[in-house]
């Protein structure tokens, strides 16, 4: 009964009430958040030796995040459709403002100052395109997708801003902006061969764009390989984290007791490699268990994606879910020597303001399509 | 319809089982993940794993050596000595308290060391060694190395303790050190390691950050049993910095060898403003509190009513007597409530209502003018320039000089003093009195003045400018402000105004008639120039007077203190003195001798020496 009239209530009565919306917002999912900011919190407190250094200022930020997330959440979906080029538009446009005037850290163009925050305009890209890609896709029918000239603009949106990070430049956010952007293309329904096709000619192209590389990105990936060939240079990170890892064990030396972060041998230990503090200090299991509720995370993605009526709602949501998972992924398979590494943070668990809105940002819009996920869109096209 | 129907549940079922794919290849990859930690945190055990109770990789802090403290002539008044120690390493064994007791059948511990260990243990995170004891004989060492293989987490190493060689002679000065409290730790990890000492008193305190340095951290590959096999990673730490000051332990010590108890003395470059001596009698040897003072030593220090924690050069208030009357004159002058030829007749008293206000020399000084009244030290002719002159505009004239205000030495917890003031006095729900200013005129009344403050006082008179008493000459190596005298602003005193104020204090050592007259220098040194100054500690009543009131028959603690105040050469200023004699009796009879004493050899020594400047000593 309720259900009709919920449906009733968003589907055909736009003025819904902010209540009524309130109700409808999965509040387990936001607890889970909460659970994954409190590891970050209690993680930051041991990185920074007591609350003041790091701990303090997460837990404030997400407290800004979730009042931001749920304002999002409250948005009419169909609304934020409408207005998703406006987003897309946005984001490049900011894209283009970091190379002219961007502060330069570490070697590469990646942030711009508004006001007291520092925003990296390439997070926030990812979940723009994300929006511009489902919005395309939305009404288009699988005989449309089917034609190659169709697929021309889209192809294009996600190559901009690609190339835009690239240039920065950011291998690891640019390729995880192309992943993002293909993952959308595939649960469209772009043909699997098409996939295939691009993957063989990346291969091909994968000698030629390693000599474009800049010598630490070149670096990174050597070491990779070979970590042990160079072990207080390049490789001084992978092996680090990696002691650090192994001397946690099953259950962990126990919270502040870790070596290797307290003692400075960990690099970044607040932002990129937390995931060794967290392993170093609470072991196998509780790595685990943060994993766990990381993949909990995104496993809400899919079934917000899976129950949703309309196909933007389904392809923001699964474009959203991704996004996450690739953060995730990266990060963790960086520092357990995985893959080479690249500068991305744990989601919600990292210091450092930028990403933790751009997350709650995403986490808004995912909730949106949750709450309005039986509003009525038009039919599709031909 | 539909057609659009067919549509949406084609586009529906198309989406679904790739979201499903894509959901699946996600949490395929988490899996990865997951085996991917579980191979290096539990698994793989021969490169990276580390099963929780084997610790492959153990890392250590090194404590970098505490900077020295040097004195001028680059003496080590503070330095390290070797100290072998047996530490305990929490993570290293089974059985902390097994470990204990083996060590204990070895070398005997005391119930309040296993507490403190205990404690320490508790405190401190499992890979940091905590202290089980120190100070250790080469037998004991013999026998601990002997029973190593009983005796898990126990390691010996070497480390530092603090070692003041001229023991109670700089005490004041230097300071000393103690292990940390709870309320040092700062975060700095360096605070964590057994044996660290901050510093707690004096310059140690006061440049504690400069003195302990940062640490640095080794990390070592070892075995299951705690071997070392390897050293995977280093890095050094920042020794502490050496500190230089203005001090001169010779000096100092000749100068204690003189003076008794409740004696103190400063020395000061009068044309910057370096101490260069300091003494207050008696002393305590800091060297005692590395190992911890006992609690009979530390009741005999604090019951001991000679006080000999205290720097009574710093922390020792004495009402400044006669040595005050220059800065009355010089509020009087500033005031124009007097010239200096002025006269003031001096019957011997001064009657101001029903009180009357005595001059020290019954007879009376006649008629007296400026020169004549410091070189006489003409009690009467103060009371009226105090009268005329207002009890505000002395005190402001005293801060001027350095009296009653923060001189900024870097020794913790020196006093300001108090130089009262009307609104002081109002503070205190009283009405100032017009007695009471005549009374402050000479000095006495409210006034709580250091010898420090009163040296610094005498090097202001001499050079007329705002010289501040610093101990600190440079901190590694690096010169800091204030060791040349154009460092020091000037006071803004008119010089004919401080030339009368030096030629009466030249009188007061020179002139025949002057209160320290029989304490001028032999004339192959020059001429000193001076102020004498004697404080009733207790108010002789009228009739005691008529009854033949004799200090000298006073038991020891109710005879007044004895001051002095000077600067030499007369005719180029290079040092100023304070000497403060309790219970001395009297200004010219014991503190105006210890103070040529003292200047005499000030100068023989720094004739034949670098000199009291060591920008000139070491170029």
């Amino acid at each position: 009964m309720s259900g009709t009239f919920e449906r009733r209530l968003l589907t055909r009565d736009r003025g819904a009430g902010i209540l009524q919306k309130l109700w409808l917002i999965p509040w387990s999912f936001v607890l889970l958040l909460c659970a994954v900011a409190a590891v970050g919190y209690v993680a930051l407190y041991s990185a920074g030796g007591g609350p003041e250094a790091y701990a303090a200022k997460h837990a404030i930020r997400f407290g800004f995040g979730l009042v931001l997330m749920l304002g999002i959440a409250l948005i009419d979906i169909r609304f934020v459709a409408r207005f998703a080029w406006v987003g897309y538009l946005g984001g490049v446009a900011l894209l283009v403002l970091v190379l002219l005037h961007g502060n330069v850290g570490k070697g590469a163009q990646r942030w711009i100052d508004i006001g007291p925050l520092q925003l990296q305009p390439s997070e926030l890209m990812k979940i723009m395109l994300v929006l511009g890609l489902a919005a395309w896709f939305q009404r288009a029918s699988w005989e449309r997708i089917g034609n190659p000239l169709f697929l021309v603009p889209p192809v294009l949106m996600v190559l901009v801003p690609v190339g835009l990070i690239l240039k920065q430049p950011n291998l690891g956010t640019g390729l995880i902006t192309a992943m993002v952007g293909g993952a959308v293309f595939f649960a469209a329904g772009v043909r699997i061969w098409k996939f295939a096709l691009i993957l063989a000619g990346a291969g091909l192209a994968a000698p030629i764009a390693y000599r474009q590389l800049h010598d630490y990105q070149r670096a990174r990936i050597t070491t990779f390989l070979d970590p042990e060939s160079d072990p207080l240079g390049a490789g001084y990170n992978i092996i680090q984290s990696k002691i650090a890892l192994g001397s946690g064990g099953l259950w962990g030396k126990g919270f502040l007791q870790g070596t290797q972060g307290h003692l400075n041998f960990l690099p970044e230990k607040q932002t990129d490699f937390i995931f060794t503090m967290i392993a170093e200090e609470f072991g196998l299991v509780g790595a685990l268990v943060v994993l766990g509720l990381l993949a909990l995370v995104v496993l809400f993605c899919f079934a917000v994606a899976l129950r949703c009526r309309h196909q933007f709602g389904r392809l923001l949501a699964v474009g959203l879910g991704t996004n996450f998972f690739l953060y995730v992924f990266v990060n963790v398979a960086m520092v357990t020597g995985s893959i080479p590494v690249g500068g991305v943070p744990l989601p919600l668990i990292s210091h450092g303001g930028s990403a933790m809105l751009t997350t709650m940002l995403g986490f808004g819009l995912l909730l949106s399509v949750f709450v309005h996920r039986d509003a009525e869109f038009g039919p599709a096209r031909e | 319809m539909k057609g659009v129907r067919r549509e949406e549940q084609q586009r529906r079922g198309i989406f679904t089982r790739r979201a499903v794919a894509l959901g699946f290849g996600q949490l395929g990859l988490f899996g990865l993940l997951a085996t991917r930690l579980y191979r290096l945190q539990s698994e793989e055990g021969e490169r990276y794993a580390t099963l929780a109770e084997e610790n492959r990789v153990s890392a250590r802090l090194i404590p970098p050596p505490r900077g020295r403290v040097l004195d001028r002539e680059g003496r080590v008044v503070a330095g390290n000595k070797l100290n072998w120690r047996a530490l305990l390493v929490a993570e290293q064994t089974q059985d902390v308290g097994a470990t204990l007791e083996t060590f204990s059948r070895i070398v005997p511990l005391q119930e309040h060391e296993r507490a403190r260990i205990e404690r320490e243990l508790r405190r401190r995170r499992r890979f940091i060694p905590v202290t089980v004891r120190e100070f250790l004989s080469w037998e004991e060492m013999a026998r601990i190395e002997v029973n190593a293989p009983d005796l898990p987490g126990i390691l010996i190493d070497v480390g530092t303790t603090r070692l003041y060689p001229e023991a109670e002679h700089l005490a004041h000065m230097v300071g000393y050190v103690a292990p940390p409290a709870e309320r040092d730790m700062d975060g700095d990890p360096l605070l964590e390691l057994p044996g660290i000492r901050v510093g707690r008193a004096g310059l140690e305190r006061h440049h504690d950050q400069a003195l302990r340095g940062r640490a640095g951290a080794v990390q070592l590959e070892v075995n299951a049993v705690g071997r070392v096999i390897r050293e995977l990673e280093r890095r050094e730490g920042v020794p502490g910095l050496d500190v230089q000051i203005s001090a001169d332990a010779e000096l100092q010590k000749a100068i204690r060898g003189r003076i008794e108890e409740g004696t103190s003395v400063v020395v000061l470059d009068a044309r910057n403003g370096e101490v260069l001596a300091m003494a207050s009698q008696p002393s305590f040897d800091p060297n005692l509190f590395n190992a911890g003072v006992s609690a009979a030593q530390w009741r005999e220090w604090t019951r001991n009513r000679a006080t000999p924690l205290i720097n009574k050069t710093t922390n020792g208030l004495y009402a400044p007597g006669s040595t005050f009357k220059m800065i009355v004159a010089l509020a009087a002058l500033e005031a124009r409530v007097v010239t200096p030829g002025e006269r003031v007749g001096c019957p011997g008293y001064m009657d101001l209502g029903d009180s009357r206000f005595h001059c020290w020399n019954r007879q009376g000084h006649g008629g007296v003018d400026m020169r004549g009244g410091i070189k006489l030290s003409c009690d009467v002719y103060f009371y009226e320039l105090a009268k005329r002159t207002g009890i505000d505009r002395i005190a402001a004239m005293a801060n001027r000089f350095g009296l009653g205000v923060d001189l900024e030495i870097e020794l913790p917890g020196t006093r300001r003093g108090l130089v009262p003031t009307r609104a002081w006095r109002q503070a205190q729900g009283k009405p100032w009195a017009l007695g009471d200013t005549v009374v402050h005129g000479i000095g006495q009344g409210f006034y709580q003045l250091t010898p420090l403050s009163l040296a610094t006082m005498a090097a202001r008179l001499a050079t007329g400018r705002a010289v501040q008493p610093h101990l600190t000459h440079s901190i590694g190596g690096r010169p800091v402000r204030g060791t040349r005298a154009e460092d020091w602003p000037s006071l803004g005193i008119p010089e004919r105004d401080l030339r009368l104020m030096r030629e009466g204090m030249w009188a007061v050592v020179n002139e025949e008639g002057g209160t320290a007259r029989t304490s001028r220098l032999p004339p192959a040194l020059g001429m000193m120039a001076g102020k004498t100054g004697s404080v009733q500690v207790r108010r002789v009543t009228r009739e005691q007077r008529e009854r033949g009131f004799k200090v000298e028959n006073q038991p020891r603690e109710w005879r007044p203190h004895a001051l002095f105040v000077a600067y030499a050469p007369y005719d180029n200023p290079l040092y100023a003195v304070s000497v403060v004699v309790e219970h001395g009796m009297s200004g010219s009879g014991a503190a105006a001798p210890l103070a040529r004493d003292v200047m005499v050899e000030v100068m023989n020594r720094f004739r034949t020496g670098p000199g009291p400047r060591m920008a000139e000593a070491k170029p």
